[in-house]
């Protein structure tokens, strides 16, 4: 039977506020274990939550760019359970009427365009660390310690519609979302951190059925390609669990990276009552419109915007756009260089882009906000493309010694220093071209036979003994002229 | 010198005898600790702590003698053990809680503090508020001063005993569906709950946080006026406090400037000072179960009001008596939420051996809690549970609605003030038969639908009735007024205490 598979993510973004979402205590990653824990955040008696503007900043910039309904109004419930690394027992979240309803988020799987319809994005606290491992109580004695530095950070809960069909799909999503909400400045993205968390709810259908299947959550996945494979796993054990005759138990499962597979981690029976009601220390969260347009004013270009133009104004095919597009400073970095080249150099530069400069940061594992080519100094060696003084070829070349910072990366010093200046005068491309010409009389003959092959080997030749440096074009017009007169 | 706050029985006095020099801060902080030991058998106080107290008061003294006093400067009160205080132990009369010290003190504590006021310590009250005769303690019942057999009422029992025994001049308390205005009553002293948001709640331990709201209990109602204007104000630290009360800041000095200028008003008629005043009396609070000695005594202060001058008007709250079902699914719901956190993990009463997590969590609230917050958090759970919540709890939240508009039905139609008993009996005895653990509850119907409505309201001391001991046992009349009234409510009450003396008489010399 042929499956269809069924997606929906449901994304944990922490929101890059200085200050936690209901109280005074710094939201800095990495300090000692509860130094950043006040009151309010070990539930002590007699505290109170007050709400941090500034999440509710982040949360309005969010549904503004995926074009969403900022709810005027909106409700903070309580989320009742018990749980050591939850201090109240209970999670201050938005349940009945989140401020973020619906919207949009569109990207590109492959070259194909995808628009996925978020549910709703809602504003909770996260929750402190359990650390049950190596951790020795006050008497020597293994033990289980809280930390609640963590605890009251606030998250931006985001929901998409179980409208994705593939693992490629999802996990193209995920990286959309992820670079989405580092261009806006809401969230640092960092994910081994646990700044962006992924679930993915994931069923099964038979192609054609209109009615979902049986969903699993899947849980505990800290990378793309994490996603990528737990989902996998999740697809093939359900197919083949009803294949063989079973049924898929709604449940919550773990992603085991090291072992590679889900597992149960509780069913629905055993799930929480969470006994949500609205938290009456919170009056509901009002956003006047004035709000709204305040945000929207400190609103940058948003990717799907710049998409749209680097396709209309540069020309760049629809991939291209969308991968230069994916993140604000690989957008601003092409801009720089796309504005130091002539009008219609956007494809030479995009090409460069996404092409050697992209291929060496990934071989650093860097971004390229940590490029040692500047915007400029790549201009300038396009330029040499452009005027004919390097070819493509000797570009990589010279490229590779900017990166490594020789002649202090400029262009120009390193062509001059090594001598790698195109040739271009066609009496000296002659000349070359003659002396190969007389020496491979055979390939010569092959050509002229009609083996449209041998032609490239002969510029092959001409170039090797130009070490590289002759003008190609030139060598390609002038040894096609020869060779048909 | 014995018992200076039978020399001086009211704020004013004690004031000018501190400013005059007659009597130290210290003097009468050390003759307060005196009370409270020789009235030890009261069992009014949880925690005391001479030194702290004394440091406090001579720090009162040196601001009296530089000149910088105020009103409250150097004036013995002690607090509700519901208020977190970074001296005193904060238990909130539960087990759960019986070492906790917090690392700060309540928002109200602070204010207190900084307005120049001694506190002696931390009044016993109903575990976690729950509870209408401070019966529900883990340290015990507090006795009530007039009838050592009878409550003081709850759950600001000891609160309301400490004022009436004169241990303290005034003292706070809390009131989620009638602790301030029922103890008041019930030991024959002034108490008032304002409306909610007009004081901040941060610090107070958390009850049913859409119904808790902090007041002053004392002696009159121009000592009222003392305490809830230093102890109101808007807090940041609470989001449900109130930045703004009929178009003005909500700071201190706005119940003493609406107190002043309203007294000003009603004095400008010596004769019939509260002409005009129209005096909502609704038939519900005259129904069955209400005793015939606190309806005489009752009556008998509308008929005061009227030689006042004021206008009595027969008014309906029509669900009145469903106030009790919606109070007792609102409270503890909150209540079940709110007492989450007491899981013996980062503080508070940890069971000696458990198995696991669950197990740990399981024994040390249910060794923690006493019976009456168990009911109340097995209440609460049930009624959020899944299946229950829009039969009980969306329910009880419409019906607080209604009552809130029958309120306001009543203030825009017919009345300025609202005025009927506040409990249906007088203080009933500490020994009772206990078959019933929920026939308590419905002694709160006069005081719940303000607190569901949010509405300030008070308690005044009108009369006598008699105990089940025979003994004389205070009356109080309940004077509710519309959102941020307190001033001209204040102002209504101290117009009956002048031609009254009710509020004057002292147990054991009535």
């Amino acid at each position: 039977m042929a499956w269809e598979i069924v997606i929906g993510l449901e994304t944990h973004t922490q929101l890059s506020t200085q200050t936690k979402i209901f109280s005074g205590s710094s939201t800095r990653y990495g300090a000692l274990p509860n130094t950043q824990a006040n009151e309010v955040d070990l539930a002590l008696p007699g505290s109170l939550p007050v709400m941090n503007k500034a999440a509710v900043e982040l949360a309005i910039r969010f549904g503004l760019a995926v074009d969403a309904f900022i709810a005027p109004r909106s409700i903070f419930a309580r989320k009742n359970y018990f749980y050591p690394d939850s201090p109240k027992n209970y999670q201050i979240s938005q349940f009945e009427i989140p401020v973020v309803q619906g919207g949009t988020l569109s990207f590109f799987v492959g070259d194909q365009e995808k628009t996925v319809n978020l549910t709703r994005a809602h504003l909770e606290e996260d929750a402190g660390k359990s650390m049950h491992d190596d951790f020795v109580g006050p008497h020597g004695e293994a033990s289980s310690g809280i930390d609640l530095n963590r605890a009251g950070t606030p998250l931006l809960e985001i929901v998409s519609e179980p409208e994705m069909r593939s693992a490629a799909e999802a996990v193209a999503y995920a990286k959309s979302l992820h670079s989405l909400v580092m261009w806006l400045g809401i969230c640092d993205g960092n994910m081994q951190e646990g700044s962006f968390r992924i679930d993915a709810n994931v069923s099964i259908r038979p192609v054609g059925q209109v009615e979902f299947g049986t969903r699993c959550e899947i849980k505990n996945v800290n990378s793309f390609k994490f996603l990528e494979r737990a989902i996998q796993y999740e697809v093939r054990r359900q197919i083949e669990l009803i294949e063989d005759g079973g049924r898929v138990v709604q449940e919550t499962r773990l992603y085991d990276s090291e072992r590679d597979e889900t597992r149960s981690m509780r069913s629905k029976e055993d799930s929480h009552d969470y006994r949500y009601f609205p938290d009456p220390d919170l009056p509901p969260l009002v956003i006047e419109s004035s709000w709204i347009e305040s945000v929207r004013a400190t609103m940058p270009e948003l990717p799907a915007a710049l998409r749209t133009r680097f396709i209309s104004e540069f020309g760049l095919a629809p991939v291209d756009a969308a991968q230069l597009s994916s993140s604000r400073d690989l957008a601003g970095y092409f801009e720089s260089v796309n504005a130091a080249l002539p009008p219609d150099q956007a494809k030479l530069a995009a090409n460069w882009i996404m092409g050697e400069v992209s291929a060496t940061l990934n071989r650093e594992e860097k971004d390229i906000s940590q490029c040692p080519v500047s915007a400029a100094s790549l201009a300038a060696l396009l330029t040499r493309i452009i005027d004919g003084t390097v070819s493509n070829k000797i570009a990589r070349d010279v490229f590779a010694a900017m990166w490594a910072g020789e002649h202090q990366g400029q262009p120009d010093s390193i062509i001059q220093a090594k001598g790698l200046t195109q040739i271009s005068d066609t009496g000296a491309i002659t000349a070359m071209i003659d002396a190969v010409l007389a020496e491979n009389a055979a390939i010569v003959a092959e050509y002229r036979s009609g083996k449209q092959k041998a032609f490239n080997s002969l510029v092959g030749q001409i170039m090797k003994a130009a070490k590289g440096k002759a003008n190609p074009q030139q060598v390609n017009d002038l040894l096609k002229a020869k060779l048909d007169s | 010198m014995s018992n200076a706050l039978l020399h001086y029985p009211n704020i004013t006095a004690l004031s000018q005898a501190l400013a005059s020099r007659k009597l130290s801060a210290t003097e009468i902080a050390q003759d307060c600790l005196d009370q409270i030991k020789q009235q030890a058998s009261l069992n009014a106080f949880v925690h005391v702590d001479a030194d702290l107290t004394l440091a406090q008061a001579r720090e009162a003294d040196a601001t009296l003698a530089a000149g910088r006093g105020n009103i409250l400067t150097g004036l013995p009160i002690a607090h509700k053990d519901l208020f977190v205080t970074k001296g005193w132990r904060t238990t909130a009369a539960s087990n759960m809680l019986r070492n906790y010290t917090s690392p700060f003190d309540a928002t109200v504590v602070h204010q207190l503090l900084e307005a120049g006021c001694v506190s002696l310590g931390k009044l016993n009250c109903d575990e976690f508020a729950m509870g209408s005769g401070n019966k529900h303690s883990a340290f015990g019942p507090t006795h009530n001063p007039w009838d050592r057999s009878a409550v003081p009422g709850g759950s600001s029992g000891a609160s309301a005993a400490a004022v009436a025994a004169k241990l303290v001049i005034a003292a706070t308390g809390t009131d989620t569906g009638g602790s301030v205005r029922q103890p008041a009553a019930l030991c024959g002293v002034s108490g008032i709950k304002p409306t909610y948001g007009a004081v901040s709640r941060y610090g107070m331990i958390a009850y049913g946080s859409s119904l808790d709201q902090a007041g002053p209990l004392a002696n009159s109602a121009l000592d009222l006026v003392d305490m809830l204007d230093v102890m109101s104000g808007f807090d940041q630290k609470d989001a449900t406090s109130a930045e703004h009360c009929k178009g003005l800041p909500n700071a201190q000095g706005r119940i003493r400037a609406e107190f002043d200028s309203a007294a000003a008003d009603f004095n400008g008629n010596p004769a019939q000072p509260l002409k005009g005043l129209r005096i909502g009396v609704p038939k519900e609070f005259f129904g069955e179960g209400l005793s015939t000695d606190v309806a005489q005594a009752v009556e008998a202060a509308l008929v005061q009001f009227q030689k006042l001058g004021a206008q009595r008007v027969d008014i309906s709250l029509p669900r009145t008596q469903l106030s009790i079902p919606a109070y007792y699914v609102i409270a503890p719901a909150e209540a079940s939420s709110n007492l989450s956190r007491y899981d013996g993990v980062r503080y508070g009463h940890r069971s000696e051996s458990y198995t696991d997590l669950a197990d740990m969590t399981g024994r040390s609230r249910a060794e923690g809690f006493g019976p009456e917050v168990q009911r109340r958090i097995l209440i609460g759970t049930y009624v959020l549970s899944h299946g229950y919540y829009d039969a009980y709890y969306l329910q009880a939240q419409r019906l607080r609605r209604m009552i809130a508009d029958d309120f306001q039905a009543a203030f825009t139609q017919h009345c300025d003030v609202i005025m009927g008993p506040v409990t249906p009996t007088v203080a009933q005895p500490i020994q009772q038969d206990q078959n019933d653990p929920t026939a308590d509850w419905l002694a709160d119907i006069y005081t719940l639908g303000l607190n569901l409505a949010g509405l300030p309201g008070m308690s005044i001391p009108c009369g006598f009735g008699t105990g089940v001991s025979g003994k004389p046992l205070p009356i109080g009349l309940q004077i509710i007024g519309n959102y941020f009234d307190e001033g001209r409510l204040l102002a209504v009450a101290q117009q009956y205490q002048q031609v009254t003396d009710w509020h004057q008489r002292v147990a054991g010399q009535a």
